[in-house]
């Protein structure tokens, strides 16, 4: 039998308004890499992919690299460029 | 010490809350809303944070500063929601023993905050049109 795993993932300013919620659902089945994970939210909500590209992911409230694997259960958050300022 | 506020930042009490014996010099810095970007005007600014997190990277840029220099004190504060043009959006305290050591973290802490804080502003325009700045170039990514 197929496993089931929903991740939810939190998202934050300009993808909250794309999205029109705050946090999204996706689908993986098992446990997946990070990279994975873009390519699922990006196929899933085609609105957020451009932004997407340009974002970080973090896991568990670290900014996580695209080989590290997602588990069930983990906080994922989706977070566009910050602002940063002109020096 | 670092935090998240809701409210006005009391940024002369910053100062005080650094200045020690053993410290010869505080740097604060104030970042505050501006008015203009390029020719647009600004109504207002809406900052938010992911919370949790955002403390969490404000601690290590904490901990980061002080490894790197001899800080006596240092405070980080960040206001969100929503404020007018000129109100103090996020302010930094330094002490050191002396001043180059002031000037230099309080740089540091500042850059690196802005580099890899989750906080986001929006822009609200005088026009009566808002958006999230999200700039192409950015420490997130």
């Amino acid at each position: 039998m197929m496993k089931s795993m929903k991740l939810c993932v939190r998202l934050f300013a300009r993808a909250r308004d794309i999205a029109g919620r705050d946090v999204i659902d996706v689908d993986v089945g098992e446990p997946i890499t990070v990279s994975n994970l873009r390519r699922r939210l990006a196929a899933q909500y085609p609105a957020l992919a451009a932004l997407l590209e340009r974002s970080a992911l973090a896991i568990d409230k670290e900014f996580a690299e695209d080989d590290r694997i997602v588990s069930d259960g983990a906080e994922v958050a989706l977070l566009p460029p910050v602002s940063g300022g002109s020096i | 010490m670092i935090h998240l506020t809701d409210r006005a930042i009391d940024y002369d009490a910053l100062s005080e809350q650094v200045r020690r014996p053993d410290c010869g010099a505080i740097v604060l810095f104030l970042g505050t809303v501006r008015d203009l970007t390029s020719d647009r005007v600004t109504i207002a600014l809406d900052y938010e944070a992911y919370p949790g997190m955002a403390e969490k990277k404000m601690r290590e840029i904490e901990e980061e500063t002080r490894k790197r220099w001899p800080v006596g004190d240092m405070v980080m504060v960040h206001r969100l929601g929503n404020l007018d043009v000129g109100d103090v959006s996020v302010a930094v305290a330094v002490s050191t023993p002396h001043r180059a050591q002031a000037f230099e973290a309080c740089r540091h802490a500042i850059d690196r905050l802005k580099e890899l804080v989750p906080i986001w502003k929006k822009e609200n325009w005088a026009d009566g049109s808002s958006e999230w700045i999200h700039p192409e170039k950015s420490g997130l990514q």
